[in-house]
């Protein structure tokens, strides 16, 4: 896609638009709650990261490790209902 | 040059007429009466005399999305439909035009439900009006098989990029045999060349195509679709003249002017049921009566100034209608009476339903129009003509 | 000159076949012609209209046949059941496919050309198909078309050895026609 026919300011034939637009709209500004991910009880699983909507949870199965990314997190709270071991815990996000 | 006029079925011709633009990505469902026609392409693809993909689906939604999937990624595409079938295809035929996607497909024209009736009328076509997609419509066979090669060499150029598609009134059209120029490969392959896509889908290079745009520029992207329909009137006088040109054959073009440039009654109608009105107007100048036909070949866009040129000199105009608006009048009749508005005309309009679903429009009808609107009866509102008021029910059970 | 030809028949009957094969094989001699079913949604055994027009010029009209120049039938016992020679022309010529002509009232003005065709269609095709009898029997009768692109134009509808029954079907009925006029 040539890059000179599409632009995030102006639109193009069709609207189409060039990839990057969800990256740039750092949604973890929206967030009022966060998750704490404690790494006490994880058992590698990998709900926390299957269930998220945004796809900002990553880890590593093997080393039942996981984290989220906060530039992009929304603070919704699934991966911390779903946990099965509540080893994510969502608290008050302080600006 | 290969080119002879044979007994053919209106789908039949069309379907070849279809194959010989070399789409390359065919998906559709069957509905009487367009059935014929995607019948017969997944015939010529099946016997390999076309290369290429013919996708069932299941549904006329399916058809669509397939189709405008598969147009996003830079191919020539085809489907074909019919009333219902139209209608679930609506809400993708309205992302096609937002697309600026060059899809081309053939509405066969027939009734909506209810009552269920599976003949002929143009509300299909009609309610998808405001979509953005070019509307044709033919006369004949010959004419919705030449109208299809049009349709494509409109729809893909880079000045339009928008879908088109091809009317032919069911049975009227599609199942009628007669003489029918299949047109040759060759002059074809000069006429419509590779289609080359100016953005496509690439795996490679992602994008979104008719992505989200918030108020600020929303307007804006729905108005460059009908920036795209008004530039596709002269794109569509070009591509007629070039098809002539190449086939050696008038075709195409926004509008026909039969006999109506000194008549004083002129008749404005569309599709097959011209060929109903010329027989008239033929018989009724023999008796000294001036009318005239003009004939909408492109409906949409709306070809006004070639509209308002053709009707300027008539005292009154009929306009007469294989469909409406429920609850308001006319479709093309507002329209032709917005077009002599805006010129500061007064010319008295009238519109005339002259069938739904599939009646007979005898030849006596249209005399009958023809007499009343030169006698200058005024019409104060849209005449559903010849209603049968005796097979009425109570319109308001127990009043 | 414009003749337009009703054709009566039962679904599977091949009615609209029928008025296909004779557009065809008229314009194969330079004769104008249209061709098409009564729209609907035809089933076997139910009762089917077609219709062909034959002419010198451009036919514009897609107007079902009302008034019909000539009648093919290719049932009997339709008779009972459909207005058959409703419209019928004055002077009109009704090729009807009965061995019992004497059963059929024929109104005033009318001509019946009686053809048997299932017969011939049994004898010669092995199977009760009329059609292209019944259309074999018309251009005999009225010399609108001949029998040499009737025969083609049945050959190329057909193909193979079911084309060829069919032609020499169409030649027996055309022969037997043209003695009867």
């Amino acid at each position: 896609m040539s890059d000179k026919l599409l632009s995030l300011d102006k639109l193009s034939i069709g609207c189409v638009a060039p990839p990057g637009g969800s990256v740039a709209n750092k949604t973890g500004a929206w967030r009022s709650m966060r998750p704490v991910y404690k790494h006490e009880n994880c058992i590698g699983c990998r709900a926390c990261e299957l269930v998220c909507p945004e796809g900002c949870v990553f880890g590593n199965a093997k080393e039942k490790h996981f984290d989220f990314d906060p530039d992009y997190c929304k603070g919704c709270g699934m991966c911390a209902a779903e946990c099965p071991v509540d080893d994510i815990e969502m608290v008050m996000e302080e600006k | 040059m290969a080119e002879k006029q044979e007994i053919l079925e209106g789908a039949m011709a069309v379907a070849h007429a279809v194959a010989r633009c070399r789409p390359e990505v065919i998906a559709a469902y069957p509905i009487t009466p367009q059935t014929h026609i995607s019948e017969e392409l997944s015939q010529i693809v099946a016997d390999g005399e076309l290369d290429a993909e013919f996708v069932k689906v299941e549904s006329e939604f399916g058809a669509a999305s397939v189709i405008l999937g598969a147009s996003a990624t830079g191919v020539r595409t085809y489907t074909a439909t019919s009333s219902q079938g139209l209608l679930l295809m609506s809400e993708v035929l309205w992302n096609i035009a937002g697309m600026r996607l060059p899809v081309v497909l053939a509405c066969a024209n027939r009734s909506i439900s209810a009552p269920l009736s599976i003949w002929c009328d143009h509300q299909d076509a009609e309610a998808i009006r405001d979509c953005g997609i070019i509307q044709f419509y033919a006369e004949d066979n010959q004419e919705a098989c030449d109208q299809h090669l049009i349709a494509y060499k409109v729809a893909e150029d880079r000045r339009v990029l928008l879908p088109v598609m091809v009317n032919l009134d069911g049975f009227l059209l599609t199942h009628v045999f007669e003489p029918t120029i299949l047109p040759d490969q060759q002059l074809a392959d000069r006429y419509l060349p590779p289609y080359e896509a100016v953005l496509k889908l690439d795996p490679a290079n992602p994008a979104t195509f008719g992505a989200f745009t918030e108020p600020d520029k929303c307007m804006e992207g729905r108005w460059m679709v009908h920036d795209a329909c008004m530039r596709s009137l002269p794109v569509i006088e070009e591509a007629s003249a070039e098809f002539e040109k190449v086939f050696g054959r008038p075709s195409g073009g926004l509008l026909e002017e039969y006999k109506s440039r000194d008549a004083e009654t002129i008749l404005i109608a569309k599709g097959s049921l011209c060929g109903t009105i010329k027989d008239v107007v033929d018989e009724m100048r023999e008796e000294g009566t001036k009318v005239g036909l003009l004939r909408i070949k492109t409906y949409r866009p709306w070809p006004t100034e070639a509209v308002l040129k053709a009707v300027s000199g008539a005292k009154q105009i009929a306009v007469i209608e294989r469909g409406a608006s429920f609850g308001a009048g006319g479709v093309m009749t507002p329209e032709v009476k917005e077009t002599l508005y805006d010129a500061g005309m007064q010319t008295p309009v009238s519109g005339f339903c002259v069938q739904l679903g599939g009646r007979e429009v005898p030849p006596d009808g249209i005399r009958e129009i023809v007499d009343r609107v030169a006698s200058g009866e005024k019409q104060t509102a849209y005449e559903y003509f010849r209603l049968k008021t005796e097979i009425l029910p109570e319109l308001v059970p127990g009043a | 000159m414009l003749k337009e030809i009703r054709i009566h028949g039962r679904g599977g009957q091949g009615s609209v076949t029928a008025a296909e094969v004779l557009a065809k094989a008229a314009f194969k001699e330079g004769t104008i012609s249209q061709a098409f079913p009564a729209f609907g949604s035809e089933r076997m055994g139910a009762p089917v209209r077609a219709f062909c027009r034959l002419s010198d010029k451009a036919i514009r009209t897609r107007a079902v046949i009302e008034e019909p120049d000539y009648l093919i039938v290719q049932d009997p016992t339709l008779f009972g059941q459909v207005d058959i020679f409703g419209g019928l022309k004055d002077g009109g010529v009704a090729i009807v496919n009965t061995e019992k002509p004497d059963e059929i009232n024929v109104p005033q003005g009318a001509v019946l050309k009686p053809v048997a065709g299932t017969r011939i269609a049994m004898d010669v095709i092995g199977r009760p198909i009329p059609n292209m009898v019944m259309v074999g029997a018309f251009a005999g009768l009225t010399g609108l078309v001949s029998l040499e692109a009737l025969q083609e134009a049945v050959k190329e509808r057909f193909g193979g050895k079911v084309g060829d029954l069919n032609a020499e079907a169409v030649e027996k009925a055309y022969r037997a026609a043209e003695e009867s006029k």
